[in-house]
């Protein structure tokens, strides 16, 4: 794929899918204060990836509604991460910790990108995502040093989603390209980043931070393969817009 | 989202227990909102008027929260990136009101966590109309229409009331639930001119939703008892008949002007006295729902309850041994 195409496809899937999951949080947080904010994370995800499906666009791909509610999961580019289940709370707080990290630092990376388009969409993007990094930071600092329960908790969480966090970073066979034409810093650089950026907040709560790069990370998403979750939340996202293709909604 | 529904059951008069307030602290209490003077949280108030506002608010807020599940299961299926992102803004918006409104009532003395619970234990009542279902697309935009347009006519009557944190928590609600209005009006004009399928859609969803919706207000004037403190003290701003004949007024005309129709055949306009004539709505069903056998009164309850207990793990970690807790003050 061109290399262009191949980055914007994982941006953009990414963002679509957690925007989706974070918005079932609907009804459900802990407080009312937390499904008004994981609500606002969605909607600025949805956003996000409809920019990116834009830039796609101009590229020659499909509009984006259709793009977007019409693919089946072995058409996606996102990692694994974002397509698994809310879960609980203590689950859904740890993902978007781990992956809103990744993505600020993404972003603040591409702003630099020699691609002009994504570049600046880039910059917008990065200010709204700052904000998310420092939701997350915020909740995982006051639970990670609650109560024993709490840090229980988180630590079961953070055991169990490093390994998908690291397949955020997996790489696809346009990854040489897209370094040397500067699209953007690639993924390793972009994971070496992350790790300190992540460990100098777990430092500051009672939680264990194993030896991240000697874990296995879960792989397969960029490429197409994906969990059970992902072809149902697509069918669900898809079934009102799939009773009539041809009509506006 | 909310309507008058049945939040006004008022012991008789003889057991309002005003005979034990002060006299002349009451005069100069109803002397003050004759005045148009609000009320506010130091004030010195009757302890009827505590309770019927504090229940009322309570109320409203729970609506918001409740009223966010049946619109807020369309949210991951809305067609399209456009209607999705409203949906998500529209609902959240609702979640937002319950936030506004369980402050103001907890001007009055009772706790946030305190109205939840009596909320799951059925203590305290939502809004009837989301005990119904909204098996389809339609069914949400309905919602976001006539539900939304119905609770405008109710909250900006109950905007001018007498108790300062309700009314300003009112009007910042009212501004909100205009562009849901915009939002629900645009949804439903796209449906009901739409594809045959999506018309058809529009329109056994307007079916089912407007027996509820001539109900929103609550039981009709001869049926509703005990209002005249309640009016005089400016907690209740209008009569429920009042607030329907508005909303028919403002909406049937909308409704056909689109092409859809509406199921009763006796609604018309009685152009000598300004009055809409319908088929009484059945009250019977209405007091059967409001009392818990509704078609989803289980489901939202059980919605909220799990919400309540996955969470409280939560509340118990945010909660240090210094925490007191600290009632908003207006």
């Amino acid at each position: 794929m061109d290399p262009k195409l191949d980055l914007l496809y994982r941006l953009a899937d990414d963002q679509l899918i957690l925007g989706h999951r974070n918005s079932e949080w609907n009804g459900l947080g802990p407080i009312l204060e937390e499904d008004i904010a994981f609500s606002s994370m969605a909607q600025d995800k949805l956003g996000h990836s409809l920019q990116l499906y834009t830039l796609l666009h101009q590229l020659g791909e499909t509009e984006p509604d259709t793009v977007a509610f019409t693919r089946n999961a072995d058409q996606f580019h996102c990692c694994q991460l974002v397509e698994l289940p809310i879960g609980e709370y203590d689950f859904s707080l740890t993902r978007h910790f781990l992956f809103d990290h990744a993505e600020l630092l993404r972003f603040e990376a591409l702003a630099g990108s020699s691609y002009e388009p994504l570049a600046q969409v880039a910059r917008k993007l990065r200010g709204e995502l700052k904000y998310h990094a420092l939701h997350a930071n915020t909740w995982m600092k006051r639970l990670g040093t609650a109560t024993d329960e709490a840090i229980e908790r988180m630590q079961r969480s953070l055991d169990f989603t490093l390994p998908y966090a690291l397949g955020i970073f997996e790489k696809t066979d346009a990854e040489a390209e897209i370094i040397s034409s500067g699209l953007f810093v690639g993924e390793d650089e972009l994971r070496g980043r992350w790790l300190e950026s992540i460990s100098k907040v777990l430092s500051q709560t009672a939680l264990q931070v194993p030896d991240v790069l000697s874990l296995t990370p879960v792989f397969g998403g960029r490429e197409g393969q994906h969990t059970e979750f992902l072809q149902p939340l697509l069918d669900e996202m898809a079934e009102v817009f799939r009773l009539d293709p041809t009509a506006d909604w | 989202m909310y309507g008058s529904a049945s939040t006004h059951d008022l012991p008789t008069s003889a057991a309002t227990g005003l005979e034990n307030e002060d006299p002349i602290l009451l005069a100069e209490f109803e002397a003050r909102i004759g005045r148009g003077e609000k009320i506010e949280p130091g004030d010195w108030m009757p302890a009827l008027y505590r309770k019927q506002l504090t229940r009322m608010i309570e109320q409203h807020a729970h609506s918001e929260i409740i009223g966010s599940l049946p619109e807020g299961t369309w949210i991951t299926r809305a067609p399209g990136f456009r209607r999705k992102m409203a949906q998500m803004a529209k609902v959240q918006d609702e979640v937002g009101h319950a936030q506004l409104l369980y402050s103001a009532a907890e001007t009055l003395g009772k706790t946030r966590e305190q109205m939840l619970i009596d909320l799951i234990n059925g203590k305290s009542k939502y809004s009837n109309v989301f005990n119904y279902p909204t098996p389809t697309w339609a069914d949400s935009n309905v919602i976001s229409w006539l539900i939304d347009a119905g609770a405008i006519v109710n909250q900006l009557a109950n905007a001018k009331g007498s108790y300062g944190p309700y009314c300003r928590a009112l009007d910042r609600i009212c501004a909100e639930e205009a562009f849901h209005l915009k939002y629900g009006h645009d949804a439903v004009v796209h449906m009901a001119t739409g594809t045959p399928i999506q018309r058809k859609m529009m329109q056994e969803a307007l079916n089912r939703w407007w027996p509820a919706i001539m109900t929103f207000f609550g039981p009709s004037d001869k049926m509703s008892v005990h209002t005249e403190i309640l009016m005089r003290w400016k907690v209740k701003m209008a009569s429920n008949d009042e607030c329907r004949n508005q909303f028919l007024d403002m909406y049937v005309p909308k409704i056909w002007e689109i092409g859809l129709t509406l199921p009763d055949a006796n609604l018309r306009k009685n152009e000598e006295t300004g009055v809409w004539e319908f088929t009484e709505p059945d009250w019977e069903d209405f007091k059967r729902v409001i009392n818990g056998d509704g078609p989803c009164n289980a489901e939202r309850i059980a919605v909220r309850r799990a919400a309540e207990e996955n969470g409280a793990w939560v509340r118990r970690a945010l909660l240090t041994p210094k925490t007191q807790y600290v009632r908003p003050l207006a």
